[in-house]
């Protein structure tokens, strides 16, 4: 199962359209992380408003996605979790997703432009580079 | 896989995808016996904790979704079996945070606060936790 990652200038948009498999979710991960890669992708928002489980396991993957695309020097969102999703994570154990949220792609797009013009890095031009010579 | 939803019994523990197959089955029969989306999600993501364990530690077993319903409760009651190695410790794998597959999963203890009822036993060759949730007729 391959789930597509469109992009949007040097902003990827992702949604997980249905339940993965351990396997799968596994195999998003590593195909997000050489996309961002690729296009050197300032910001990342996933958006996982389709999933009605999040698993201890899941919520795993996507935390450590989040740790890695930072890693690489992207900006990550996750948005539309399910109310119920929301409280199931909570009773089984704090802080099994940790990541940033917002309630939809919109908002997310919003939070995540917003961060990455307070980073400000991308606007780093060959003006920048002349200070160091 | 499609046609899970009008049959829903035992399910092999075999392979990952057999998880996303479990907790679909449990949410189905869940829905069916009008439990609420909130009790639909803890019992599907119990029984993908519990299924998780299956693959983890004994390479496979089974997973039985049951319709326990009575005169005066609708009720669901999932049993995850398999023949491993077994729990060492139960009393130290029911702490909070306890794992031993480096998986930092929720564990046991946060899979029993999903649930009304669970129940475990086990021993070399066979480990079975009983989980269920029930709904007062109305």
């Amino acid at each position: 199962m391959r789930i597509a990652i469109p992009r949007l200038g040097r902003i990827l948009l992702c949604a997980i359209q249905q339940d993965l498999s351990d396997d799968d979710a596994l195999e998003f991960q590593s195909n997000l992380l050489s996309t961002i890669a690729d296009v050197e992708a300032l910001g990342v928002v996933i958006d996982i408003s389709a999933l009605d489980v999040v698993d201890s396991f899941m919520a795993r993957v996507i935390n450590d996605t989040a740790s890695m695309a930072r890693l690489l020097g992207a900006e990550i969102i996750v948005c539309g979790i399910q109310p119920f999703v929301a409280l199931t994570l909570v009773e089984m154990g704090q802080g099994l997703l940790g990541a940033n949220c917002t309630f939809n792609l919109e908002q997310g797009l919003k939070t995540l432009q917003a961060r990455i013009a307070l980073r400000g890095d991308f606007t780093a031009t060959k003006d920048d580079d002349e200070h160091f010579d | 896989m499609n046609t899970l939803t009008k049959y829903c019994d035992t399910v092999t523990v075999r392979n990952t995808s057999d998880i996303v197959l479990a907790r679909s089955c449990a949410r189905a029969l869940a829905a069916r016996l009008g439990f609420g989306k909130a009790d639909q999600t803890r019992l599907a993501t119990a029984v993908s904790e519990l299924t998780r364990n299956v693959i983890m530690y004994a390479g496979s077993g089974e997973c039985n979704v049951t319709d326990t319903s009575d005169a005066e409760f609708n009720r669901i009651e999932i049993t995850v079996k398999d023949h491993g190695p077994g729990i060492a410790d139960i009393e130290l794998a029911m702490q909070d945070g306890f794992s031993t597959g480096g998986s930092m999963g929720a564990g046991l203890a946060g899979t029993r606060r999903l649930v009304e009822d669970f129940s475990l036993e086990s021993a070399p060759g066979l480990t079975k936790v009983t989980v269920s949730l029930s709904l007062r007729r109305t």
